[in-house]
């Protein structure tokens, strides 16, 4: 089958990583909304400051499902800190590329992971409080 | 990576494979009786006769005189020469052009481009269905109207527009009416004088004729301005010289088309029921788009909430089904169909909509595969989604 996407997009569309979500996670991020047609939640689990845990959800083009499915690999085991410097082009480049079109839309798995770790910050500060 | 020995092809609107008895009557144009039918000897004359019975045959097809029809290179150049042609052949009338919400965006296009150039351009709504609505039609109507664009049934949700009575709303503006028959020539009957039609757009291809050859029908004493100027070929309205094995092929589709429209139409549209009724019983939110009667033969639009198209595309042709989708991942601009917007759906019901149409090749085994293969895959792509209500339960 001859595909717009790379072998290893195809691979994590067909076979997606810690596809769910966390019931009491700590940290949530949402990305993206319907409108565009790509949205995706990450939910992380954070202890001794790694990423004990991390799954997705994704409403989303097969380019969505298969960034959120890399990201949760990518991302899974590392500090917070080595979690936020993991970029969009990382998540690309770790699927052998995305179509050109895609790189914009549908590349947000990086940002909802941000997003999730920056929601774990939030909750955390208002723990201590 | 096909993962399916099957293959069912449910695209039939975006392209359609040529029928073997057009390929053989194209056959000698290309490298026996290659004369052009503009020269003077009895070779090329010919070619002349084949040219004036190929014009013919595509008449027979929506009930027109041969002298009224054109040869195009295909549906696209048919739309723009109607719309630009009429519009700046009458400017002295006035400004206006008018198209349905739901017009292919090559009269949607036109429009736009008229509408830069200074005319004044105006959409039509349409109702739920995509029935064009007839009053705000008749609003929009004025002694200034040129001329107004309404699809003669679309492709992606099925909806056959009631063109007799555009017509006649058109008509009492003096105005042209231009009906693109792309998606319903060779599906349903059609007959411009019944209609009312004073041009309409065809393509071969959708009659399982060769690609790059097209028609318009141009009712005797319509005023339009050639845009392609040359050695004056088809009346001096499109000048060049003519595809002869390409036209020859679309009159042998419409030939063909024509007298089995009458069995194959009810046939695919079976299939076409039980692929919707299959849908909507078997997968719960799947609604279908475009209406339920007054419907094409070979069109099923449904959606499926909570997910997106380009993802069901993917998963289906992993089965080896091929489909459309209305969603913006799978334009080349990134936005929803504008048919499915016209209809009122939202953006994300738009996204998960999906488009099959039905040809000849088609069987019930083949409907059947996809109600097997289809509410699983939508299944996965729901228990990923975080649209998906928590308590929902396929």
């Amino acid at each position: 089958m001859i595909s717009m996407y790379s072998a290893k997009v195809m691979e994590h569309f067909k076979n997606p990583r810690n596809m769910g979500e966390i019931p009491n996670a700590d940290g949530v991020g949402t990305v993206g909304n319907p409108v565009c047609g790509d949205m995706m939640t990450i939910y992380i689990k954070v202890k001794d400051d790694r990423l004990a845990d991390i799954k997705f959800k994704t409403f989303g083009c097969g380019a969505a499902i298969a960034t959120s499915s890399m990201i949760t690999e990518l991302a899974r085991g590392k500090t917070l800190k080595e979690a936020l410097e993991i970029t969009r082009k990382n998540v690309a480049d770790s699927l052998d590329g995305l179509p050109p079109i895609k790189m914009h839309c549908s590349n947000l798995a990086a940002d909802g992971l941000h997003a999730a770790i920056e929601d774990y910050y939030k909750k955390k500060g208002g723990n201590k409080n | 990576m096909s993962m399916s020995s099957h293959r069912v092809y449910l695209d039939y609107g975006a392209s359609k494979p040529v029928d073997p008895r057009v390929l053989e009557a194209m056959a000698p144009y290309h490298m026996e009786q290659f004369g052009n039918p503009s020269s003077s000897y009895s070779f090329a004359l010919e070619g002349r006769e084949v040219l004036e019975e190929s014009r013919k045959k595509v008449a027979s097809l929506i009930g027109a005189k041969p002298s009224e029809v054109i040869f195009t290179s295909g549906a696209t150049e048919s739309i723009n020469m109607a719309i630009k042609g009429v519009a700046y052949r009458n400017r002295t009338k006035g400004t206006e052009v008018l198209y349905s919400a739901i017009e292919h965006m090559s009269s949607v296009n036109v429009s736009k481009y008229l509408a830069r150039q200074g005319f004044t351009v105006a959409s039509i709504p349409v109702d739920r269905t995509g029935l064009i609505d007839l009053d705000a039609l008749k609003k929009a109507m004025s002694e200034k109207t040129l001329i107004v664009s309404v699809m003669y049934a679309n492709g992606e949700i099925g909806t056959i527009q009631p063109i007799r009575r555009v017509a006649e709303v058109v008509h009492k503006s003096g105005s042209y009416l231009h009906v693109d028959a792309v998606a319903a020539a060779g599906q349903i009957p059609i007959d411009v004088n019944r209609d009312g039609v004073d041009l309409m757009s065809l393509s071969s291809n959708d009659l399982y004729g060769p690609k790059g050859v097209g028609a318009l029908y141009i009712r005797e004493g319509t005023r339009i301005e050639p845009f392609i100027h040359g050695g004056g070929q088809e009346r001096g309205l499109r000048s060049g010289t003519e595809n002869l094995p390409g036209i020859v092929g679309m009159a042998k589709a419409a030939e063909v088309i024509l007298p089995e429209m009458a069995s194959e139409s009810p046939r695919l549209a079976v299939l076409r029921d039980r692929l919707i009724d299959g849908a909507l019983k078997t997968i719960k939110e799947a609604h279908l788009n475009g209406p339920q009667k007054e419907r094409l033969p070979n069109n099923a639009n449904v959606r499926f909430s909570y997910i997106e198209g380009e993802s069901l595309i993917l998963s289906l042709d992993m089965e080896g089904i091929q489909v459309s989708s209305g969603s913006a991942c799978t334009s080349k601009t990134l936005e929803p169909s504008h048919v499915l917007m016209a209809i009122g759906l939202k953006h994300e019901e738009a996204h998960g909509s999906l488009s099959f149409t039905f040809g000849k090749g088609n069987t019930q085994e083949d409907v059947d595969y996809v109600l097997g293969v289809l509410p699983p895959i939508v299944k996965r792509l729901r228990m990923m989604s975080p649209l998906t209500p928590k308590d929902f339960t396929a």
